[in-house]
């Protein structure tokens, strides 16, 4: 069975380890550059956060880990969602609105909601699969220009069936699912259907590592050309690796839907950017589960924690997009520096493993 | 002729790389006015050798002395101040440059761009039997030409030692007779050149010198009047020489593979096959001959479901198999040894379990019904770890790591498994080491006597003939010719690949 040997751990930490540093050291030399105390905004940093922040990052965790594995299954088959902005907040404004008609009751209305989301963001990210499929249309381009096209959809179709209040425009208002409160009432509760998350990472695992289905994802990713020689249909793959990213994309918001906005509303209760925030956890953690739930946790703290820097120092709280740029931009680099590192090394394992000379030149 | 004067002299090179060591104690000596040949296998460290002689790598240890000098030789570009020229396998040539420009590209200083290098260049041409004209483009240049090309290049930059690379692996036997009759030039002219190969025919036949590497390090020299070849790959192998014979035929009446007519036509319209149509039974082996680039990569990919075809038919035992997909051909049992293990055979990253996995997705031991099944596909390819010789650590070792035959071995195992009807095996021991090369001809053998249905695709005119029931030459993607291999030579093969004439 597979070992697990200290030097792979080692080796598989070193990426991050690297990345984490240079995102510190940027941060910390950004706000010296302006003037600002880098000490104060550790210190606030790492402070460790009162109940009602411990709340909000759990939240917050989940929704960015369910953006991240949505953004996962494209990439592990060499396809880059970009796109995942605009599936959530189309599959968010179409589940919001149907679970604000109550047609059903109950948990019943909740799970179909939820279908719902799935369904629309799997058709609304499977265009551009068929896209990429018929008509050779980059996937990178189309799903930029169908964020584009979401957003101003939902603005319309909020407006034309929402129900205005003063200047804002909203979905009908909804019955919360009540969650879990660890600490006092005040501090806020952890929305049941976090479990979504935990659901699309186990799911994610499951697929990737013991599906025929997930094999040939894999392949996909590693080599178009190996993966079509072994008999995998790379149009039917592209689709149906889009489609699902996107039906996962579709749940991301689904937690702060049913468990504390109670409506969607642009610029108001919806939470944009989490589509954007989740590529880069995807990219932070390597696409692998374990990685990405580690990359939720710091990001999702980071933003959480920002709001602290308001009161307690002059540095603003934007700050931390820095430092999340730059995390994602050193790992990346960090990633194949080590990559070719660890080849080299197993290389050379195997050389000395089988005597020498055998594996004289390449 | 200055016979006796030593050109180059390499003395206790040694390189090493993290782990391997390439080169040890090598010791040659290339007399000037000869042509030397250094043979070996694959991995015996040949490419390293010419690399440390042009400059590419650094040696850790020896001497190099070139003309009675001891050099330090840093970069190529040292290495051509010195007088070494390389001509490498895959020529370096702008297509939509002229051979004038070409010739003159990096090298404008020498004798300009314009007339005086237009002389330089026909002054050796003439002088070499080269036939090389030089307002035309490259372009319009056949493989052979283009190789003359490149040999004249290192000459037009002055040098008199010329390292060539396995410079016949891309040429028809026509053209490899021209190529040496341009050798023989160059030495008569004093130059001094080696000659890289395993094909040990030719080495015979244009060398004054043999020089045999094995594992790293030079095992002995030969002489070309005396040696036969049978020596030579026992000096190169260090044991029996294996060769392709095939044994009494096993065609069987049964035919497992009838392609009828079969058109494929690119994006643009033009017919890459045309009315192609053959057949293969239980138990025979037809070989295609062809020149690279003839229609055979097309002719596989069409019968491995990767293209579907525009017209004709292709059954595999009695069934329509013309629509097919790869996955459905596949599980019907093809077999199929790409002809690029990097792009079509191989998950390089993934460890070799995952790779015995690969092509046989929803097959038995590796899947039950959606889901892999890890311990069934490691377990066989623990199976074929052992009785294919792949030389690995195990099975979680990714297949990056393994040499190119042992690479080539695992994926050899991995389509033999599951009893497969037809195998596709195209050039099923490119780049693969002698010993390893042997296996696999038994392994084909085998499995043929056991009643596979093989359609074998090799630039290997040898293996063609020591393994094919019957072989067809395929020409702009129609096959002109049938022979049987018990009668044909290689020269009668070449004419009909080059469209001499067909049979």
């Amino acid at each position: 069975m597979k070992s697990f040997n200290p030097r792979a751990i080692g080796l598989a930490l070193l990426g991050p380890a690297i990345a984490i540093v240079a995102s510190v050291l940027v941060t910390t030399l950004v706000i010296a550059a302006v003037g600002s105390s880098p000490g104060d905004f550790w210190s606030t940093m790492f402070d460790f956060p009162k109940p009602r922040s411990r709340v909000d990052i759990v939240n917050q965790t989940a929704m960015i880990y369910t953006a991240a594995v949505a953004a996962a299954i494209g990439f592990r088959m060499g396809l880059f969602n970009i796109g995942l902005e605009g599936q959530y907040t189309l599959a968010s404004y179409a589940a919001a609105a149907f679970a604000g008609g109550a047609y059903l009751s109950g948990f019943a209305n909740v799970f179909v909601s939820l279908l719902i989301a799935v369904a629309v963001g799997a058709a609304w990210s499977a265009i551009a699969g068929i896209l990429k499929t018929t008509r050779g249309v980059s996937e990178v381009i189309s799903t930029i220009m169908l964020n584009s096209i979401a957003i101003t959809l939902v603005g319309y179709l909020l407006n034309k069936y929402g129900v205005h209040e003063g200047n804002t425009v909203h979905t009908t208002r909804i019955d919360l699912v009540s969650g879990w409160t660890p600490f006092e009432n005040r501090d806020g509760e952890i929305w049941t259907l976090v479990i979504i998350a935990v659901l699309a990472g186990v799911g994610f695992w499951v697929l990737l590592n013991k599906t025929r289905f997930g094999f040939d994802l894999r392949a996909s990713g590693q080599s178009e050309t190996v993966a079509k020689a072994s008999g995998v249909n790379p149009h039917r793959m592209i689709i149906t690796a889009m489609a699902l990213s996107g039906g996962v994309a579709g749940l991301i918001w689904m937690p702060a839907l049913f468990g504390k906005a109670t409506n969607f509303g642009l610029g108001t209760t919806f939470q944009a950017g989490l589509g954007f925030l989740g590529i880069a956890v995807a990219l932070l953690g390597r696409n692998r589960p374990i990685g990405m739930l580690f990359g939720a946790l710091l990001f999702a703290y980071l933003s959480v924690k920002s709001n602290d820097l308001t009161f307690a120092t002059d540095v603003s709280p934007s700050i931390v997009q820095i430092t999340q740029g730059v995390a994602v931009l050193a790992v990346v680099v960090a990633y194949e520096v080590v990559r070719r590192w660890r080849a080299r090394l197993e290389q050379r394992v195997v050389a000395q493993e089988l005597g020498t000379a055998t594996e004289a030149t390449a | 002729m200055t016979q006796e004067s030593v050109a180059v002299e390499l003395r206790g090179i040694g390189k090493r790389f993290p782990g391997v060591i390439a080169n040890h104690d090598v010791d040659l000596t290339i007399r000037a006015g000869t042509v030397h040949a250094l043979i070996g296998e694959n991995g015996a460290g040949k490419s390293t050798l010419m690399k440390i002689l042009y400059g590419v790598q650094k040696p850790d240890d020896g001497t190099i002395a070139i003309n009675g000098r001891e050099v330090a030789l840093r970069t190529p570009t040292d290495a051509i101040a010195n007088g070494v020229g390389m001509v490498f396998q895959h020529f370096m040539l702008a297509d939509n440059l002229t051979v004038l420009e070409n010739m003159v590209l990096g090298a404008e200083k020498l004798h300009g761009i314009g007339d005086r290098a237009r002389a330089e260049i026909r002054r050796i041409s003439d002088a070499f039997g080269f036939g090389l004209q030089p307002d035309v483009l490259v372009e319009k240049l056949g493989v052979a030409d283009r190789q003359r090309l490149e040999i004249a290049k290192v000459l037009y930059r002055g040098a008199c030692i010329i390292i060539l690379d396995e410079p016949t692996a891309v040429l028809v036997p026509q053209e490899v007779d021209a190529l040496f009759a341009n050798l023989r030039e160059l030495r008569n002219a004093g130059n001094a050149v080696l000659f890289i190969s395993h094909k040990l025919d030719e080495v015979l036949a244009i060398a004054d010198d043999i020089t045999v590497m094995r594992r790293g390090t030079t095992v002995g020299t030969a002489d070309p009047h005396t040696t036969t070849k049978r020596e030579l790959a026992e000096l190169m192998v260090g044991s029996e020489l294996p060769s392709p014979e095939t044994e009494e035929s096993t065609v069987t009446d049964t035919v497992e593979l009838t392609l009828a007519n079969v058109t494929l036509a690119d994006e643009f319209g033009r017919n890459l096959l045309t009315d192609v149509s053959l057949s293969i039974h239980r138990g025979e082996i037809l070989g295609i001959a062809g020149v690279e680039g003839n229609g055979q990569a097309e002719l596989v990919e069409t019968i491995m479901g990767m293209r579907i075809p525009g017209g004709g038919t292709i059954h595999l035992g009695t069934e329509d198999v013309t629509h097919w997909h790869t996955r459905k051909l596949r599980e019907a049992g093809i077999g199929y040894i790409p002809e690029d293990r990097h792009r079509h055979g191989l998950l390089l990253d993934a460890p070799l379990w995952e790779n015995r996995i690969l092509g046989h997705q929803t097959q038995a031991p590796n899947a039950k019904g959606p889901w892999i099944n890890r311990s069934g596909a490691r377990k066989d390819t623990q199976r074929i770890v052992a009785e294919y010789d792949v030389r690995a650590p195990g099975i979680d070792t990714p297949a990056r790591a393994l040499s190119g035959g042992n690479q080539q071995k695992l994926i050899v195992g991995r389509e033999m498994s599951g009893d497969p009807v037809l195998l596709i095996a195209s050039h099923p021991t490119r780049g693969v080491d002698v010993g390893a090369q042997a296996a696999i001809w038994d392994h084909i053998k085998r499995a043929r006597r056991a009643g596979l249905a093989v359609l074998l695709i090799s630039a290997d005119l040898d293996e063609l003939i020591g393994l094919s029931d019957t072989i067809q030459v395929i020409l702009r993607g129609r096959l002109v010719g049938t022979f049987d291999p018990a009668s044909v030579t290689p020269q009668d093969l070449g004419a009909a690949m080059t469209g001499g004439q067909a049979a």
